[in-house]
């Protein structure tokens, strides 16, 4: 005997604890399958673009910490980066490591977010989640050492940083280092040997490596795809050409491909951060007031700058018509352009795996709506 | 072996339950009589003996102490610690304020101990109740005037008791933070020590401008 169904429509979201951020699903369901999927955004819209073009150009930064607020070193790293091209600006060498090394650590802060939600989606009731954010917890303090605050940092500044590291930056930073490697060989142990972990994420949701191209994805979307592309060796910017590292890469494409690269880049950042503290010498950490004054008058132009973000290529594009603020701004944000293939990963997938997907996709709504 | 993963992850779940706890139990933790003891610096006996109601609270581990996260001196309090005397109410602070919360009105007539002639201030608020702290008017300010405070209590039933005016930062406690100011860091000033700085000469300046510098940037230089 076979039942008859017919095709439910629901509403998922856009409270906060049931999706990542107010986020919203209209999803119709077939038995258990998913038939339909509208992505549906814009609950945490703030016009931060629209602000920036009433603020100066110094002003801005505390706009892009809470532009992506798990990776807000990042942010401002790009938007710094956008202004130093606009104005040719020559960053100082301290700074410049500095800021290096904030965003390394912010991008282990970032994926161990990233891989405590996923887990939580699977439905592991919070013990990796506490884990993963005793790391985070680690890097968060760090962060409060160098600029005073955890997550709304606003660390970077044109030409390089605010102010240099603290003397017990290094030791803590250096101890910290020692201590990751085998925090993240156990919670690997606790999580990639997992047989529940496998049933439930290989082979589920995957994209094709044409499909990713297609849909312009980045970060470690498209390397879980078997596609090498890091802005971090293939368009170095401040001195990432300086630094070796390895770029990993899993062919499968699935949620536990996704999983893995963001387990496998936290150790390269260690690699990184290692290198960045051996070649940093003494020296001044921004240029002097007189070569970069607080009031920045850029020439007439515009200026864009990637960098890869803790989610993908994370971009800004400044426009000035020469006066304090700029003209428009505009932000290429990672996480919104992966969402894009949202409907190919999830159509045919069952109601389960839906969120795991999703978290799979690591986003951000206060990128996604900015 | 099927399983042999998940007991493993097991085993890693057994290894952090014996492990240190991370959690801080802000803002009271409970504690035993030998914990409540060492707080107070006496002998348990001593303790007991002393305070036999909270003794035996201790006892029954319903004793409870204050508990803080250690926290770094960089950190962006809340309370704004201001020198009146080095203020010259040039509103540089208010002019890069990115969300225009600071609020100065002033009057000719002043007298300042940097620049001698100077502005008198009628009004310096400070609306907290909009500021995000990123400390770009403790970057701005001239003179090392203004510095970001080291608290963040400040619950509050009324919006407008969130306002700070002139009256609360000339009587705040004045522990500074160290943002952007790096003379507290080379000597070690720790707010979170229960230190302050009463006044401006025990802060000191970064770049303190030598007699001769001043003398020309600002008589010769106004000629």
């Amino acid at each position: 005997m076979t039942l008859k169904t017919e095709p439910v429509t629901i509403n998922l979201g856009p409270q906060h604890p049931s999706t990542h951020g107010v986020f919203r699903f209209r999803v119709t369901f077939d038995g258990e399958q998913i038939a339909d999927i509208e992505p549906i955004f814009g609950y945490l819209h703030r016009g931060s673009e629209k602000l920036a073009e009433e603020r100066t150009y110094a002003q801005v930064v505390t706009l892009t910490d809470r532009m992506d607020y798990v990776s807000s070193m990042l942010s401002n790293q790009a938007y710094i980066l956008a202004v130093e091209k606009l104005c040719g600006i020559e960053p100082s060498p301290r700074g410049v490591w500095l800021r290096m090394i904030a965003a390394e650590l912010q991008r282990i802060a970032s994926h161990m977010v990233a891989i405590g939600f996923l887990l939580q989606d699977l439905g592991t009731w919070g013990t990796p989640l506490t884990y993963a954010m005793r790391e985070r917890e680690s890097v968060l303090e760090m962060f409060e050492m160098l600029c005073g605050a955890r997550i709304t940092n606003s660390y970077l500044r044109p030409g390089g940083v605010f102010m240099d590291a603290p003397v017990e930056f290094l030791p803590v930073l250096d101890s910290f280092l020692s201590a990751l490697p085998h925090r993240i060989d156990e919670l690997e142990s606790y999580l990639t040997g997992n047989e529940i972990i496998f049933a439930r994420t290989k082979g589920v949701a995957v994209l094709k490596p044409e499909i990713a191209i297609n849909a312009s994805l980045t970060g470690p979307m498209i390397r879980a795809s078997g596609i090498d592309w890091d802005l971090r060796h293939r368009d170095p910017y401040d001195y990432y050409d300086r630094v070796s590292f390895k770029r990993p890469l899993h062919r499968a494409g699935d949620n536990f491909a996704r999983y893995w690269v963001r387990m496998q880049e936290m150790r390269e950042c260690i690699t990184i951060i290692r290198q960045c503290v051996e070649q940093m010498e003494p020296g001044p950490v921004r240029p002097s007031h007189d070569d970069v004054p607080y009031l920045l008058r850029p020439p007439v132009g515009d200026a864009y700058v990637a960098i890869e973000g803790s989610k993908g290529e994370l971009g800004f594009y400044l426009v000035s018509d020469g006066g304090i603020s700029p003209y428009r701004c505009h932000v290429r944000a990672p996480s919104f352009i992966n969402l894009t293939l949202l409907r190919e990963m999830l159509i045919g997938t069952l109601m389960g795996d839906l969120f795991v997907s999703f978290g799979s996709v690591d986003l951000n709504m206060g990128e996604v709506d900015r | 072996m099927q399983g042999q993963g998940l007991l493993k992850g097991l085993g890693v779940t057994m290894k952090n339950f014996v492990r240190p706890v991370h959690t801080v139990q802000y803002p009271d933790r409970k504690v035993g009589l030998l914990g409540a003891a060492k707080r107070a610096g006496v002998s348990p006996f001593r303790f007991f003996a002393d305070n036999p109601r909270e003794g035996l609270k201790a006892l029954l581990f319903i004793a409870t102490v204050p508990e803080r996260v250690q926290q770094a001196p960089r950190f962006r309090g809340n309370e704004f610690t201001w020198y009146e005397d080095r203020c010259t109410g040039c509103a540089s602070c208010a002019k890069y304020c990115p969300l225009g919360i600071i609020k100065i009105v002033t009057h000719p007539g002043g007298i300042d101990v940097q620049e001698g002639e100077s502005y008198a201030i009628d009004v310096f608020d400070i609306d907290i109740g909009r500021c995000m702290f990123c400390g770009l008017c403790v970057e701005a300010c001239p003179y090392d005037a203004l510095h970001m405070g080291s608290q963040f209590e400040r619950g509050n039933y009324v919006r407008n008791d969130l306002v700070i005016d002139i009256e609360q930062l000339r009587s705040n406690l004045k522990r500074p933070s160290s943002w952007f100011r790096p003379q507290f860091e080379e000597r070690k000033f720790d707010p979170f020590k229960g230190e302050t700085v009463d006044d401006h000469y025990k802060a000191g300046r970064h770049e303190q401008p030598s007699p001769d510098e001043l003398k020309e940037r600002w008589v010769d230089g106004r000629k």
